[in-house]
């Protein structure tokens, strides 16, 4: 496979072609026996990846860890800035500079957006944004995509539905856009106050994509392909009582799946709160424990692509 | 020159540069935009506000003896879009530029994310791509937060 991968960074998933997304897609599904321990590949044995988390995300964290190890290589790094020089008042363009010189690839998160393009700037090795603010979080979106495409065979056309806080969800606003480039069939499911804001539907309708916008899930439950919840932030909302109102229907139960295409899917980022009961893990479309796994191989491919290139 | 002195009541100057259709209450802005704050000019630079014009109320920056650069002037596009730059010499224009959006921005305006990584104390200048022209809207680089109008003239550095 000749790799037409030519970036030096993951920032932002719309730094990215869809034929680029293809080829990170494919590698991952090449991962997936490695990431479960089957198959044993130490292509990066000797590399070491740095990772800086300026705040805790402890299954990022993680998965970027384990990607790393299961290819061999080893991690280096801190899981807050309470053990970093930052706290002394060092900029973060120090820090990447500095770090960039002990390491062969970096992985950040970072409570401020935009921190990710400013590492880019700065660092002579790869950076992987792993979260910047109410920014990007790109390994997410394309984790996502994987766990779509292994479950569908397909991502393009597909009738996918997005419910809670989709105007401040930043998972939301990535995951739209790449959906986009694959020409999805998207409906926004979520109370008036927490729709998709407007810049978000410009750039669909640009794209000529169909989409629609609806309060209750209920009422589009039975035409979905993927129902993809994000949680619902009790802190969005001025009481306690329209709080519980929401939440109450942005809530999918068992009871609720009788009438659903049979092949549906559930996804969610996780940690979920109150949005799926307990009860939807034993149904077929629980998916986000399988999601949340994806997080691994979709993270060897990028070690992989961005450290060594890849060549099969 | 007469039938011009009367009709925008505001004295012509002989040579130097007249940025005409500025955005009614923006001068001061535009002197920050084209750095008359910060260059040791020896210029005489003055400013009229809410003159009338055939558009409605404008403002008119004139700096004498000195011919400034279209380019650099057409950052005042951001917050003026409909900016005239004449150059004069004699007290005749000799040139006369309507000022063009730029495809980037960098540094002159800040950042309206308060969260964004340009506004903590990094060594970096805030940098925009010009994604939209009516509004002038810009997108951030870094935290690709959109700001436009009023947005932008209210945060020029």
């Amino acid at each position: 496979m000749v790799s037409k991968f030519d970036k030096k960074h993951v920032v932002s998933i719309k730094d990215f072609t869809r034929e680029e997304i293809n080829e990170i897609l494919d590698i991952a599904k090449d991962m997936k026996e490695i990431a479960i321990g089957n198959k044993i590949d130490n292509s990066l044995n000797g590399k070491i990846l740095g990772t800086l988390f300026f705040e805790p995300s402890t299954r990022t964290r993680l998965s970027f860890e384990s990607a790393m190890k299961r290819l061999g290589g080893t991690c280096i790094g801190f899981a807050r800035p309470g053990t970093s020089s930052v706290k002394k008042g060092e900029t973060l363009a120090d820090t990447i500079q500095v770090i960039a010189s002990y390491v062969d690839i970096i992985v950040l998160r970072h409570p401020q957006e935009g921190a990710a393009r400013l590492a880019a700037k700065f660092s002579e090795k790869p950076i992987l944004n792993a979260g910047d603010g109410a920014g990007q979080h790109p390994t997410q979106t394309l984790l996502d995509l994987f766990t779509i495409k292994e479950e569908k065979g397909e991502i393009k056309n597909k009738k996918i539905g997005i419910a809670g806080d989709l105007k401040y969800g930043r998972t939301v606003h990535s995951l739209t856009h790449a959906l986009s480039m694959y020409e999805c069939d998207l409906t926004f499911i979520a109370p008036n106050a927490l729709q998709i804001p407007d810049e978000i539907i410009k750039d669909i309708d640009r794209l000529g994509i169909n989409y629609k916008k609806v309060e209750n899930i209920k009422d589009v439950l039975s035409e979905l392909d993927v129902l993809y919840m994000t949680r619902i932030q009790r802190e969005r909302f001025p009481s306690e009582d329209e709080y519980l109102e929401v939440a109450e229907t942005y809530n999918v139960k068992k009871n609720m799946l009788d009438n659903v295409n049979e092949n549906l899917i559930i996804m969610h980022p996780l940690p979920r709160v109150d949005e799926i009961s307990a009860d939807v893990d034993e149904t077929k479309h629980a998916r986000y424990f399988q999601q949340a796994a994806n997080g691994v191989p979709i993270r060897m491919a990028l070690l992989k692509l961005l450290t060594e290139g890849y060549d099969e | 020159m007469n039938k011009k002195k009367k009709k925008i009541k505001i004295t012509p100057i002989e040579s130097g540069t007249v940025i005409d259709h500025v955005k009614s209450g923006h001068a001061m802005k535009v002197l920050k935009i084209i750095g008359v704050m910060d260059k040791q000019m020896n210029s005489i630079v003055s400013i009229a506000m809410n003159v009338n014009s055939s558009y409605g109320k404008k403002d008119i920056v004139k700096v004498e003896n000195m011919e400034l650069e279209s380019d650099e002037l057409d950052k005042i596009s951001l917050i003026s879009p409909r900016a005239t730059v004449n150059i004069i010499r004699d007290f005749e224009v000799i040139k006369k530029h309507q000022v063009k959006l730029p495809e980037k921005v960098k540094g002159i305006v800040k950042c309206i994310n308060n969260t964004c990584i340009t506004n903590q104390n990094e060594p970096i200048e805030s940098e925009f791509d010009v994604v939209g022209e009516d509004p002038v809207t810009l997108k951030c680089v870094y935290c690709e937060r959109e700001m436009k109008g009023e947005e932008i003239s209210e945060n020029v550095i």
